[in-house]
């Protein structure tokens, strides 16, 4: 059989698993903090006896979009975004740190600042913890305060919450969705990092872009379908000369 | 089969449930008491199909993988226990709460319900009970012979009654508060049920450890924002129209593989 039919099979095949990382994107087009993934294609070519032949095209993901989103307001107090670069640690379900941009939070039954997957939000000095009744307000340099019923009118810190600005090159999104540094070493907290306060930050999924992405790939497939349609009535008419059958 | 299109799918699925809870918003924008949920999403697992800095040959690695998310999940509808606005009605039974805090009701099976509805009503044997019937606890009871009932910020309840000038004092109302009220269950009803995640109920006097004062007169509306709602609306309607546009796509990129 002719090759032409393999290398039009891997470039249908990985076609769909651009489709795949594309629907997963729109899919998350109103996940707060969501970083939409970015797809690129990669020429293998075939080494070996017979030399460089072909070469078939693999998709990738190399790594995840990390521009802004847009900052919503929830009004919540214990919703926090981040404005430009920078992450909100998480205590991942391995234990270990993990970042995110998602700064919607919720108490957790003993008071202590969760994600709403339940996830502790690490401060500066360990976990934050809520006291009742608490009116909760995250300040600009990521200060969570109260204004605590037994001192009305005084809010009083609880802490601070960590932000870090690893180098976006060295974190790679994990299994969960949250993101880790590639070396597994947890990032230093900056000071710099700016956050608002009773806002969310909006996915940073281009629509646009990925719909248009979406009609190129399949315009795409459409063409390695034709290949294959020939390359059958190539061995079709090879088989009909040569055989007589 | 292929895989966008059940990732398409749990984007549709993700945006019907955001719509169900703003229409459940929508439809409760003149509940006394009510206060409005948001659906809150998280991406799904990730699956990798080629991990990176994998061998490609004997002397060179991946230089990146290939990661394929699976979609997005609704994790929670979180709801918001902001203060809602208090309306006058002149009832003497209408009670607003202006801070944290919820009345205590019985269920008809014995357990305690916590409401921000206060609309209350005097039932056949005097006992102050919900718009539902479900009385208040600790029992509130107004005598026959009360001419007005004066409830203060702090839920002390006093009556004067026919022929005495004096108002007598018949019980007092008291507020419980939560660790955390968005992990109370709602029952509907205007009622919300202790919960693991809630912590315990700690009741106490209105005006005391941050508990809101009582306002007589007034009810506490809903706290739906008719025109956040609204934008959400849209906003969802649009996120569904591309999800199903994937679909789409995939379905096409399905067929033209048949045509082969």
């Amino acid at each position: 059989m002719d090759r032409v039919v393999w290398v039009a099979m891997t470039g249908a095949k990985h076609l769909m698993h651009r489709q795949e990382v594309l629907a997963n994107n729109l899919a998350n087009a109103a996940t707060t903090g969501f970083r939409a993934d970015l797809e690129s294609m990669r020429a293998v070519p075939t080494t070996g006896p017979a030399g460089a032949t072909r070469t078939y095209a693999v998709e990738s993901t190399p790594a995840s979009d990390f521009t802004p989103g847009a900052i919503q307001r929830t009004g919540s107090g214990l919703d926090a975004a981040i404005d430009g670069p920078g992450f909100f640690v998480v205590t991942g379900l391995d234990g270990n740190e993990a970042y995110t941009r998602a700064g919607s939070f919720a108490r957790g039954p003993e008071g202590n600042l969760v994600t709403h997957s339940g996830l502790p939000v690490i401060g500066d000095g360990g976990p934050i913890t809520i006291p009742e009744n608490a009116a909760v307000e995250i300040g600009k340099d990521g200060t969570v305060s109260v204004a605590s019923p037994d001192t009305p009118g005084k809010p009083q810190a609880l802490g601070r919450l960590k932000l870090v600005n690893p180098d976006t090159k060295d974190l790679a999104k994990g299994a969960d969705g949250l993101f880790r540094t590639r070396s597994g070493d947890p990032a230093a907290s900056d000071e710099a990092v700016k956050v608002v306060g009773g806002a969310v930050e909006a996915s940073n999924v281009n629509v646009v872009d990925t719909l248009v992405g979406m009609i190129s790939l399949a315009r795409e497939y459409e063409m390695q379908m034709k290949l294959l349609q020939e390359t059958d009535q190539n061995d079709r008419q090879a088989s009909t000369k040569l055989l007589g059958a | 089969m292929i895989r966008s299109l059940w990732i398409s799918k749990t984007g549709l699925d993700a945006q019907q449930t955001q719509l169900d809870v703003i229409s459940n918003n929508l439809a409760n924008v003149s509940t006394n008491g009510f206060k409005r949920s948001r659906a809150v999403f998280e991406d799904l697992l990730y699956q990798t199909i080629r991990q990176p800095g994998a061998a490609s040959s004997q002397q060179s690695t991946l230089p990146a993988g290939l990661q394929v998310g699976t979609g997005v999940k609704p994790v929670a509808t979180a709801r918001l226990f902001t203060q809602g606005n208090l309306q006058q009605t002149g009832n003497s039974f209408d009670l607003a709460v202006s801070g944290q805090g919820f009345f205590q009701v019985q269920m008809p099976d014995g357990t305690t319900g916590y409401t921000r509805d206060g609309s209350f009503h005097v039932d056949a044997n005097g006992n102050l009970v919900t718009s539902n019937g479900y009385p208040l606890t600790p029992a509130i009871t107004i005598p026959a012979t009360a001419q007005s009932v004066t409830i203060a910020a702090d839920g002390t309840v006093s009556v004067v009654n026919a022929g005495s000038a004096t108002p007598a004092n018949v019980g007092s109302i008291q507020l419980v508060t939560f660790m955390n009220p968005a992990g109370l269950q709602a029952l509907g009803q205007n009622t919300y049920l202790e919960t693991a995640a809630s912590g315990t109920a700690n009741g106490g006097t209105p005006g005391t450890n941050g508990r809101g004062t009582l306002q007589q007169g007034y009810v506490e509306t809903s706290n739906v924002n008719v025109v956040e709602e609204l934008v959400s609306m849209i906003q969802t309607q649009r996120a569904y129209e591309i999800n199903s546009k994937a679909i789409q796509t995939s379905d096409q990129m399905l067929q033209k593989l048949n045509q082969i």
